[in-house]
């Protein structure tokens, strides 16, 4: 009977390995690692769907990457760091090989940041992650593009600081995921604290931010002049409820980027009209990319969500991502002469990628996109983003763009990977 | 008077979250209390009931959509009942907790896939500003969330119903005797399949009013699920066998949790309010294993 059981369990398996997807070798292959499930579903699957939308496109109008198609496969993590690395472990060798990896949570990123520069496979964390992965010369492997926390941290402070004409005998409260994400901007609003002369104060949520009560009684006492929200999925739609609970002003409260999309406010009804934020880019579908992501793969029935969620904030943030690590392959290509390019070969592409106005009209995306330029040593590309706030229907953009500043960050961002390769033991590449 | 004010208002706060935690402690008590099974699907049940009532009422009118819920919620207790626990009977108590588990896996995907993962808003009409209390005598007032109110009384009114339907009617008697011995019970005459339909329907409407509850307070999604986590140390504290010990339990987490977080946690780095209450359950269980409302049961060996 035993025998019977363990066989008939075999067979199972064996047949599951047998229809398990294939893919070919002439493709190249995009793991993308989601969260479709979970508490931060809101967030990721948005995110998610603008990836693989933009991604059919390409395959669908171009054929792919100068007429390599493109093979995509998901793999769910859940935003927990235990299954993002083995997302990553499973995924990293399949087909020709990982293109690059985009974990989309800054946990999966510190574990994983170790192990790229082994197995040799980029890792684009645009907008998130290591802050000090900008200094290309210690984290080869890591691409951080558009902005880190540390640049959001000094633009929302450049941002306040103008609106109320200086920051002296102010508070700001930072309430923050109570995860490696959460603490990344506390060193740059300590250090500005110091430099601006306002009072630093912050409250950390535990995962998954449900619980925030004590914080809010903590505000509704210390009344500060500003909130920033540092959450991520259900926590920020929570934070804007217990902030009316508490009578606190929505227009004082400014999310990071990860925390001002649709799925923040929409929980929250009325009560968010006012609330601000971060923005990496606009939202809105009535760029030349959304025509042929409509044209071509929803129109053709193919499309992975609802066709009026396209334009969303974290659709649009997604499809960005994709199109910023399609742009690395073919630079990639162009540098190495290879059709079908790997991880190493993309790092390349990476390094040498730059996007300017030309460029980024010529792919769909003027006006969503700022342009950027990563080199050896800088491996944010740009670091710019505006205030958005929602007006209960809409966000709206009340502030042009702002520069993180380049000559605070950089020494900052030096000396943390300086830390970071002594205690590695990392010889810093000179470029 | 100055810090008696946020004093009161923490403590209050506390009071009112630990109302919420005990309506999902209510259903573990109730399931425990008649069958001897430990439902670790409680969790998943509150969000599947809240999940099923919020996606419900974007077609149906509300009405409609609650009432469709509740035979909703009776359908999936009828099928963990033929499905689950019927092929179980007189297995250890463990087993069928295990079996609980492998419900909350499924439950918690398969009101994903067919409801969806979304945040959706619930609106119970109930105003989102705070009232102030007791102005003249605190500056600024006591602030009470009146979705806080509106939760507590609900769950008061439910703990009333249910401590009549258990002591005073002849289904909450047999609920008590199949909870001691399945197969004794059986022996007399009860029917246990019908018992522990009705048992796991109510508990099923205990999900779908504590989904209610904190799906208006922090919309309907995922997370509803993991609110079961903050059920466990109210039922250690108050004991698993007792209704009045889940709402006591309830209310002392609540309020212990609250405080620790705003008076010792920023001294600590914040953030303690998750684990603090597991750490007041602990003490209570080196003190009284039973809980403070547990049975002491005495088995000879």
């Amino acid at each position: 009977m035993k025998l019977k059981s363990l066989a008939l369990a075999g067979a199972a398996l064996l047949s599951l390995v047998a229809v398990g997807p294939g893919v070919a070798a002439d493709t190249i292959f995009y793991p993308h690692l989601v969260y479709r499930s979970g508490a931060y579903a809101p967030n990721g699957i948005p995110f998610a769907n603008g990836v693989a939308d933009y991604v059919a496109m390409i395959n669908a109008r171009d054929g792919g990457v100068n007429g390599v198609r493109i093979e995509l496969e998901e793999c769910e993590t859940g935003y927990a760091t235990d299954r993002g690395v083995e997302c990553y472990e499973r995924l990293k060798t399949k087909g020709a090989g990982a293109i690059a990896f985009s974990p989309l949570s800054t946990g999966i990123t510190f574990a994983l940041t170790e192990k790229v520069p082994i197995d040799k496979i980029p890792l684009q964390t645009m907008g998130y992650g290591r802050s000090e992965s900008a200094d290309g010369r210690v984290f080869a492997w890591n691409f951080p593009l558009l902005g880190t926390y540390w640049s959001a941290a000094d633009i929302l402070i450049q941002h306040v600081a103008k609106i109320s004409g200086g920051l002296r005998g102010k508070k700001i409260t930072l309430v923050y995921h109570d995860s490696p994400y959460g603490k990344e901007p506390i060193p740059v609003l300590q250090d500005h604290a110091q430099k601006h002369g306002y009072t630093f104060e912050a409250i950390p949520v535990t995962h998954p931010g449900v619980e925030q009560k004590a914080a809010w009684l903590k505000i509704r006492q210390t009344r500060p002049d500003f909130v920033f929200l540092w959450g991520w999925g259900v926590m920020n739609s929570t934070a804007i409820k217990e902030a009316v609970a508490v009578g606190y002003p929505r227009d004082k409260m400014y999310g990071v980027w990860w925390a001002a999309a649709e799925p923040d406010v929409r929980p929250a009804g009325d009560d968010a009209k006012g609330y601000q934020g971060l923005a990496l880019h606009p939202a809105g579908a009535d760029y030349p990319v959304h025509k042929d992501i409509l044209k071509y793969v929803y129109d053709a029935g193919k499309g992975s969500g609802k066709r009026e969620e396209v334009g969303e904030v974290l659709y649009n943030r997604g499809m960005i991502d994709a199109m910023l690590k399609l742009e690395a392959v073919r630079t990639a290509q162009k540098l190495t002469g290879k059709k079908v390019v790997v991880g190493e070969d993309v790092r390349l592409g990476y390094e040498n990628l730059e996007l300017n106005a030309e460029r980024i009209k010529d792919l769909g995306f003027e006006g969503l996109v700022t342009p950027l330029k990563i080199t050896c040593a800088d491996h944010e590309g740009a670091r710019k983003a505006r205030i958005h706030q929602w007006d209960g229907q809409k966000w709206v953009f009340v502030s042009d763009w702002i520069e993180a500043d380049i000559n605070y960050l950089r020494p900052k961002v030096e000396a943390a990977a300086a830390a970071y390769a002594k205690e590695k033991g990392i010889t810093p590449r000179s470029c | 008077m100055a810090e008696l004010g946020p004093l009161l208002e923490v403590v209050l706060g506390g009071l009112m979250s630990g109302v919420l935690y005990a309506l999902v402690a209510l259903g573990f008590v109730l399931i425990f209390k008649a069958s001897g099974v430990f439902n670790f699907a409680q969790g998943a049940m509150v969000l599947f009931a809240a999940l099923s009532l919020v996606r419900l009422a974007e077609w149906l009118p509300f009405p409609l959509a609650f009432l469709l819920t509740i035979v909703i919620m009776i359908a999936v207790a009828w099928a963990i009942e033929r499905l689950v626990l019927r092929p179980l009977v007189g297995q250890h108590g463990l087993i069928l907790f295990m079996a609980t588990i492998g419900v909350t896996f499924f439950l918690d995907g398969f009101g994903q896939t067919i409801w969806g993962s979304n945040v959706y808003q619930l609106d119970l009409g109930i105003p989102a500003s705070p009232w102030f209390l007791l102005e003249s005598l605190f500056p600024g007032g006591i602030l009470v969330s009146p979705i806080d109110v509106f939760a507590a009384a609900i769950a008061g009114a439910l703990v009333l119903a249910l401590s009549i339907f258990f002591h005073s009617t002849k289904i909450g008697r047999a609920l008590r005797a199949v909870a001691d011995d399945h197969q004794a019970a059986q022996s007399v005459g009860i029917p246990l399949n019908r018992i522990w339909l009705i048992v796991w329907s109510t508990a099923g409407i205990v999900a779908l009013v504590a989904g209610m509850a904190w799906g208006s307070k922090l919309g309907v999604q995922f997370s509803l699920s993991l609110i079961a986590l903050k059920a466990l140390p109210v039922l250690i504290l108050g004991g698993l066998t007792s209704i009045p010990g889940a709402i006591v339990g309830g209310l002392i987490v609540g309020a212990g949790e609250k405080l620790a977080e705003f008076y010792i946690g920023p001294s600590i780095g914040g953030g303690i309010e998750y684990w603090f209450a597991y750490v007041l359950a602990l003490a209570v269980l080196l003190v009284r294993p039973q809980g403070l409302f547990g049975e002491k049961i005495i088995e000879r060996v």
